[in-house]
């Protein structure tokens, strides 16, 4: 079967976003297939390379950058939330004078015709919200 | 199903208009479904009746008002959108206090509805 998943939450509320790589990750396992993620309103801040967390917690960014590497999972930020939120790559960081990319390179940012397109292509299309 | 059939999405709008930025994310979201021609339908439940309220003035807060940009939907040839009748009625509102046309849902209709989708967006 094949999925699509949108999170909507950060990584720093609630544990949302972190079950839903979790699932992403049994999903695969499982032999079924990630058609893509897609990140709307906080849950684009799961893309941050800035963020810092305690070593005595979960990395929240792992499980998504080896969704990427070792799956080739695609994993969008919509564009707008992005923005608003700081997560920016070094194309919108230019754009935009800022001083810096924020988002880690396994994430692309794009509009939101990419949830519509991979969701019109999966059997489900699962929302990880708070 | 087949991935190619066209599915019928359900978005389901569940936050107050302005106590965060989903609202209006998942109003973006909508708007988007209709410029690119999905089959879909706007279900607005619990504290997301709050974003049909008439009258809304968002200008001191700095933020676009939602009831406005939400009028613009039926430009994108949506017909109808779908409200929970008892969260209307929790908020003492009435058809005649939303901006948009609605067809109203009880708690039958609503399980119904939610099941019928083939995929459900749940904001």
């Amino acid at each position: 079967m094949n999925y699509t998943l949108l999170v909507l939450s950060s990584p720093t509320s609630g544990h949302s976003a972190q079950t839903a790589a979790k699932f992403a990750h049994s999903v695969i396992a499982r032999g079924h297939s990630i058609e893509r993620i897609f990140f709307l309103d906080e849950g684009t801040t799961n893309g941050s390379r800035a963020a810092v967390f305690p070593q005595d917690e979960a990395d929240k960014l792992q499980p998504w950058t080896l969704l990427a590497d070792e799956h080739g999972v695609e994993l969008v930020l919509c564009i707008a939330s992005a923005l608003k939120h700081g997560m920016l790559d070094e194309t919108e960081a230019d754009r935009y004078a800022r001083a810096g990319a924020t988002v880690h390179p396994a994430f692309i940012i794009s509009g939101l015709g990419q949830l519509i397109d991979a969701a019109s292509n999966s059997d489900r299309l699962m929302t990880f919200g708070d | 199903m087949s991935a190619a059939e066209k599915k019928r999405s359900l978005v389901v709008m569940r936050q107050s208009p302005y106590g965060g930025s989903l609202a209006r994310a998942s109003v973006d979201l909508a708007l988007a479904m209709g410029a690119f021609e999905q089959n879909y339908d706007l279900l607005f439940m619990g504290a997301g009746v709050l974003q049909l309220v008439t009258g809304q003035d968002s200008q001191k807060i700095g933020a676009k008002n939602i009831g406005r940009i939400l009028t613009s939907l039926p430009l994108y040839d949506m017909e109808s959108v779908y409200v929970d009748a008892a969260a209307l009625d929790r908020y003492g509102l009435n058809e005649a206090d939303l901006v948009l046309p609605v067809s109203l849902l009880d708690e039958s209709g609503l399980r119904s509805f939610l099941n019928d989708a083939d995929h459900l967006v749940g904001c």
